[in-house]
Formats: C-alpha cells, structure tokens, sequence
C-alpha cells in the first residue's frame, strides 16, 4: 500500500483540522503516515492543502499526485484537479466532476446541529473512502475534543458518522475494505517540533527571534512550553535576536535565535561577531524562496551559500543541514556542542517542508550523552585573558564576573586580554591564525556524508538536507527499473568534510534551487566532477517523481 | 571598600587630548566606588565610536559590540546574569542614530540597565558628520550647507516610551555628573543619561559656551510629573536644563516573570532541564490515543 491523501481548501476552512484527524487515525491503527502542507501568505481563502501519505512502513517523503482528493470548496476542487490520479477518487461538496457528492455543511448542521461540524463530516467521509473503521475515527475524534466537552464530542462524533455512511453509501460496491489493524506504535513529529526540546536538552536557555516564517514555530513551542526552561524574547528585529542572544550567550546561557534568509540577512554582522568575539551561538535558518521576500510560505534550499558565506572577514562557523526530526534532535544538539566547543556560529538549516512535514519515525529519543557546557574554572586562572594563545586556538571560557574574574570582549581586534589593538606586527597575525586554527581542527571532526546502494552505483545523486527520503525513494525505483543508482547525503556541510566516494560514477546534486550550491561547492572545494543539478525552484518540495523525470 | 586604583585600566587612552569624555570616565569610576561596587560586579557594554571605547579605559567586564547594538547585548546579558551591575556607555550616533530602534524598545522592556549617551552633537570618529542630535543648520563636514533636518528629542522620547529614569548631565561637571550617574546606576529599572560632551575637534562649539549655557534643574522639579519632565527635556533652545528630569514610581523590570520561575543567579549555574521532561515531551508525540 502506499496512498496519498490530499485535503484541500481554503485557509481558514480547516484542511488542517481534517489532515490532523485522518493522519491520526491511521496512525493508532498502526500505519506510518508522511504529513506535508502548502500554503499561501494568507490568512483567510487562497488554496491549500494538507497532503498525508500512508504505507506499511514509514514512507517519509512527499508525492505530489493524489488517490484520494478531498475538496472543501469548487475553487480547491479545480485548483488541485490535475493532481488526482486518473484511477483516483474525487470528493467534494458540489457533484461536480465525477467523485463522491458529500454536502458537508449541510451534513453537519443536519447531524451536528452546527455548521462547524463540517469537518468532522470531511474527515469521516474521508475513513470510509480509505477504509478505516469508523469506530477508530471514533475513537480519536473523541479523545482530540475531549478537552472540549461531551456536547463537542458528541457533535463531532454524529456529524463525521453522517459523513462515513454518506461517503460508504455512495461509494455502494467500490466501498473499500476495511484495513486491518497493525500492532505498531510510531513517533510524529515535524522538526522544528522536535528542535525546542533537543536545544533545551543541549542546555539552551535564551532564545530571542523576530517572527518571521517559516521559523516562528521554534520561538513559539518555548513561549508554550515552560517546563523546556528557556527564557524568551520576541526582538524588535533579527539585529535585535541575534545580538540579545550573542549577550546572552557572552554572560556565560546557551542561546539561539531562529529565522528565514530575509532575518538571516539581517543578522549576519551578528555571525561575524560571534566570530571575532567568539561566543557560541545557534542560528536556525529556516529555509524558504527568495530573493527578498520571494514566496513566504513555501520550501526552497537557496541559502547554502549564504550560510556558509555570511559575515564580513574570515572566520570559523559550523553549518548543518538535518533531513527528519530525529537528526534534528541529534544535530540541533551538536551544534550547541560545536558552538561551544569552538566558540563559534553554528548555523542549522532547515527549510518550509522541514518545519511543516510531519515524518513518522519508530521512535524520538535523545542521545544517550549530551555533551556538557564547557564554561571553565575559574580556580585555574590568576590574571584572566579571555583571547590567550593555545595550540588549538580555543581559549578557556570564563564569563562575567565568574570567580570574582572581569572578562573582556571586543568587536575590534583585540589582544589576548580582550582589549582593542591596532599591533598589527604580531597580535594581529596571532589572532587571524588562532580563530583559523579553530577551522582546520573543526573540519577533521566534521561527519562524511551518508552513502546509500553507492557499492556498484553508475549514477549517484547527491543532496543535502530536507530532500533525503525523496532521493532515496528516486534511487530504489530507479533500480527498481535495473538502473544502478545510489545516493549521497549530506547533513554536515561546512567546513566540508573529507569524503570517500566511487570514482567512476557519474554525479549529479538534487536541490531545491536552481544554481546547484552543492554542486558548486564539491566541484569547488572538495574537486568533484558533478555532471549537473537535479534542480527545483518553483517553491514546492522535491518528490520522487520530479527526480526520476529529470535523472538522465 | 571599593577604591579608585582598582578601576585602573593599562589600555592606552585613544582619545583627543583634553576631550570632555574624561570627565564622563572620571564621574563613571567616582560613581562605582561610591556605590561599593567591585569590578568584577560591572559590566560595561558598548558599540563603536569614541565613546564606545570608554570600557577599556577602566578595569570591569566589557562587552564592545558591534556599532548601535550595544542596548540588544545589553539586555542579552542582563537577562542571563542579573546579578551584573549592568552600563551602556556609547555615542549619540551609536545610541540614537544606528541603535535607536533599540533604544526604542528598552524604554517599553525596562531592564535594569544605566545608558550613558555621550552627546557630542556629531559623528567625531568618522570625522565630523552630522549626528541625530545635530542642531538644524549646522554645518559639519558632510552637511556643508547646515544640517536640513530638526534633531533627534531622544530625552522627550524616553519619557513618553516609559523609561523610568531619565536625566541630562554634563561633562564638563564631574562632580554633578557623578551624582546623577550614582542615582541612574541605583534606580531599578531603565536609566538614560544623556551627557552633554562637546566636541573638542569637530564641534561647533568650545566647551566653555556648553558651560555658560548648562542650568541646573530647580531643585523643586517634580520628577514624577510626566508633562513636565517633557517640557524640560524639549527646552533646549538657549540653555541646557541639567539633572534629573524624569523618576516616575518604578514598574516591573524586564525578565521579571521568568525569573521568578529560575530564580535570580547566573543562568550558567541552572542545571540542566530534567532528562525526563523532555523525555516525555517527545514521547507525547508518539501517537497512542
């Protein structure tokens, strides 16, 4: 089995509601679901839709055609018309086209008592459509309101039960067998879900950031949840974010800020301080199209460049690129360490469909180990230099005031003891060649990227980040069709990482942009001979298929 | 007891020679030591400009930033370590010109943090341009034909954005000036000083014309009366009123609500949050309904 469920209307119409609730039942029936959404920069009507994907096992990548086409209004219905298969099953609420006729106000008010209720029909047409049994939408409708109240539950309930027996009825002998239920439990989650608690977990306590999507949900799970301890500030701008948490950070808290490229633009003179002053900080850039405000509310991976490139002058920075919610755990994590470690800018990319997808994974689990902070003793320290020499270039950090000790920043060259210099015969030269010993250290530890079904590969495609699940499933089909096919994946992109590789295949990246970055960047400092770039730039994810078409 | 040698710092002084931003440092470490505060207890933080390099010259903890974000570290640092005496001390063009966004903001947040707004009335590091607080028609070495546009009213802002204490001092007054500096460094919440410290270089005027027009506020100023306190800090045609213009009854402090969650230490000395919080928070979205 592998299905793929579109819900689609206008914002505000509750396609959300409706994805939540399916995705959920075929979750506590034991399937793996792959949840992803698309959305205009609106806040009411526009188009949209809630796209589930359901498999035996976890399938976590988008597909962009439908099975099932569940449309709350005509305009939807026309709009993501062409997505329905031609063997797919239409339903909406005016007869039109061929499909199920489903009058979901009308259904709701007559069984529900209120029109809000239409959505409870929507989703239970939808359970008789794809064959879940009603009392398993029963059930979840009926723990998911019950907060709410019986009235609530029991409108819900009466309304998505009118919705099933209308939707089973029409649907007569082509009513789909029930699925049987599986005994299995999964975790579902999107990333920037899953961000918050590893950042909280890596010892995070201050995080200021200006709203800005597709980033806002990291900002907003800490404000919710209190219990994650993390102290934080909505900034008058990004200039604002990241030089409260560089404050922060220098007074000894872990802190992030959190953005999209237009707030990163604004932030990178704050990477370039973090830089000089060396005070670790964790940058997630939430990815999505520009230039300038370009299309807010869509996917794109346009600012690998940008990230690794950000800030005036030379200086070490981490860049890292989870593909799930789980590496986003591990290396939301590492880069608090790194940051630490290095004193330096550590920057996570995540795009839209990262932060808005969720993927079903057996399980969420942070590392056995989290690394500690590494402020150090005070004890150890007559007089304090903040900047003093040391083979690997890292400086023992103290903070303000720590053990009675005045600790020194400066934005200007400075001395070992932190004080601005204009000594350009040998403290200049000794601070270039510190913070630079720091990136040629940083670079041995960096991981290679993942190598997949590469052993015998003729064409490997290499990505970066978000797009692994659809390169893998690009990669089995295209063997699948007795093409030797491979992939390569990369999560940790800078400093680039040495990495093993078959010599005699043929290479191309796949990006969700349209100058290949990747491409420019392996071809450019690590001497690949790439082919060419697999490129998406029209602001929707890559998918398996927009691959295949495109792989020579 | 503090004492004044211990505030010595062995950085080389970069200033003009006779540069009434002495006197800001001599009334700075008078006011440290007579409030007892150690060195280890301050943190002076800073953007770019003359003005800003003024934490180097004494011996505390410094945090010299990037120009015109001096006010968001600040913050930053205050919030994680509010048991740092926290002081900005940086330019007009730092403070009302490249940060006043920020400026803007702290008033409406209130931490607990003293701004030192050196107000020589031009951009002296780059070479004379104008500053927000230029006066119209001033000629500066970019403006040559006189400055187009009225100045920034930064005290008048404050007061009307809420910041909680707000005065005028005088460079050339180091005594006076270390008064106001003890009473803004005291007061729990927001402070902003702004110094009159003529250009020596650059500016239009010699120091002693500053001098013959500074007036002491009226010792019976009600600094609790809000109109008033913005007639004063609006009246600056032919004198400067200088002393405390502004001490409305103090409000709750920026953070106030966290820290009373953490408590009132350095955030690096909280443990980390329980494993199994955020154990059972990602469990949560393990689906058993």
């Amino acid at each position: 089995m592998d299905r793929s469920i579109f819900v689609t209307g206008a914002a505000g119409e509750g396609i959300q509601t409706i994805g939540d609730v399916v995705a959920r039942c075929f979750l506590s029936h034991g399937y793996p679901v792959f949840a992803s959404q698309e959305f205009e920069s609106r806040i009411r009507g526009g188009n949209s839709s809630v796209r589930i994907r359901v498999a035996e096992e976890p399938r976590n990548a988008p597909r962009e055609d439908a099975d099932v086409l569940l449309a709350l209004n005509p305009v939807a219905r026309e709009h993501y018309a062409d997505a329905l298969r031609a063997d797919g099953l239409l339903l909406s609420s005016d007869g039109e086209g061929s499909g199920l006729t489903i009058p979901f106000v009308d259904l709701a008010v007559e069984h529900g008592g209120q029109a809000i209720y239409a959505n409870a029909v929507a989703a239970g047409a939808l359970c008789a459509a794809v064959g879940i049994p009603f009392a398993v939408l029963d059930g979840v409708l009926s723990s998911a309101f019950a907060k709410r109240g019986e009235e609530i539950v029991r409108g819900n309930v009466d309304a998505a039960r009118a919705g099933f027996d209308r939707a089973a009825s029409q649907l007569g002998d082509g009513v789909p067998e029930e699925l049987p239920s599986r005994d299995a439990t999964y975790a579902f989650a999107s990333a920037h879900e899953t961000i918050p608690i590893a950042a909280a977990a890596a010892g995070c306590r201050f995080i200021s950031a200006y709203p800005m999507s597709p980033s806002t949900g990291i900002i907003t799970a800490f404000v919710r949840d209190a219990d994650l301890g993390v102290f934080a500030e909505q900034a008058e701008d990004e200039i604002a974010a990241i030089n409260m948490a560089l404050g922060a950070s220098a007074a000894g808290a872990r802190a992030m800020t959190a953005t999209s490229g237009g707030g990163f633009a604004l932030m990178v003179e704050g990477i370039s301080l973090a830089g000089m002053i060396e005070t670790p900080i964790v940058v997630v850039l939430a990815q999505r199209p520009g230039p300038a405000t370009g299309l807010p509310t869509r996917t794109a991976q346009e600012d690998l460049l940008f990230a690794i490139r950000a800030g005036h002058g030379e200086f070490p920075r981490a860049v890292l690129a989870p593909s799930d919610p789980q590496e986003a755990i591990d290396l939301t994590i590492r880069a608090f360490d790194l940051a630490d470690r290095y004193q330096i800018p550590v920057i996570v990319l995540t795009d839209q469909f990262l932060a808005d997808s969720s993927f079903t994974l057996d399980r969420l689990e942070l590392p056995a180990e989290i690394p500690p902070d590494r402020l150090a003793d005070p004890a150890d320290f007559g007089a304090y230099a903040r900047y003093a020499p040391s083979e690997t270039g890292v400086s023992p950090r103290l903070t303000f005031g720590q053990g009675g000790h005045t600790v020194c920043l400066d934005s200007d060259e400075h001395t070992p003891e932190g004080h601005i210099t204009e000594e350009l015969r040998t403290v200049r030269p000794a601070a270039v060649a510190k913070r630079l010993e720091k990136l040629r250290r940083l670079r041995k530890e960096i991981r290679p990227p993942e190598a997949r079904r590469t052993d015998d590969a003729e064409r490997i495609l290499v990505g970066w980040g978000s797009t692994r699940g659809a390169i893998a499933e690009a990669v089995d089909r295209l063997r699948a069709e007795g093409r030797k096919a491979g992939s390569i994946h990369f999560t940790e992109l800078w400093p680039l990482p040495e990495t093993e590789r078959p010599k005699d295949a043929r290479y191309w990246t796949v990006e969700g942009n349209a100058t290949g970055p990747l491409a420019q960047l392996l071809r450019g400092g690590l001497g690949w001979s790439i082919e060419g770039t697999i490129g998406r730039s029209d602001g929707l994810p890559i998918d398996a298929r927009y691959i295949l078409e495109r792989t020579p | 007891m503090t004492k004044i040698e211990e505030y010595a710092s062995p950085v080389e002084n970069q200033w003009c020679p006779g540069c009434p931003n002495f006197g800001i440092l001599a009334a700075l470490k008078r006011a440290l030591v007579e409030l007892e505060l150690a060195p280890d207890e301050v943190c002076l933080v800073s953007g770019i400009g003359q003005a800003a390099k003024l934490p180097h010259y004494l011996k505390a903890n410094v945090y010299n930033g990037l120009h015109g974000r001096a006010i968001p570290a600040a913050i930053g640092i205050h919030v994680a370590n509010p048991r740092l005496k926290m002081i900005v001390t940086s330019g007009d063009g730092d403070l009302y010109g490249e940060g006043g966004n920020h400026l803007l903001h702290a008033f409406r947040r209130n931490p607990d943090i003293t701004v030192i707004a050196h107000d020589n009335r031009i951009y002296a590091l780059t070479k004379g341009q104008a500053s927000p607080t230029t006066p119209r028609g001033e000629k500066t070495r970019l403006q040559f034909d006189g400055v187009e546009i009225d100045p920034a009213q930064m005290l008048a802002t404050a007061i009307v954005h809420g910041c909680t204490f707000v005065a005028r001092g005088f460079a050339g007054d180091i005594e006076g000036l270390t008064g106001i500096l003890k009473r803004a460094i005291a007061h729990r919440g927001l402070s902003l000083v702004d110094v009159i410290q003529p250009c020596i270089t650059w500016g239009n005027h010699p120091v002693d014309w500053y001098r013959e027009r500074v007036v002491p506020i009226p010792d019976d100023h009600d600094p609790t009366d809000r109109d008033r306190a913005i007639s004063v800090a609006l009246d600056v045609e032919d004198s400067f009123p200088v002393g405390v213009l502004y001490e409305p009854p103090e409000r709750e402090t920026f953070a106030a609500s966290y820290r009373e969650r953490v408590g009132d230490g350095p955030l690096y000395e909280l443990p980390r949050v329980d494993r199994s919080i955020l154990e059972e928070r990602l469990d949560r979205r393990t689906v058993r309904l």
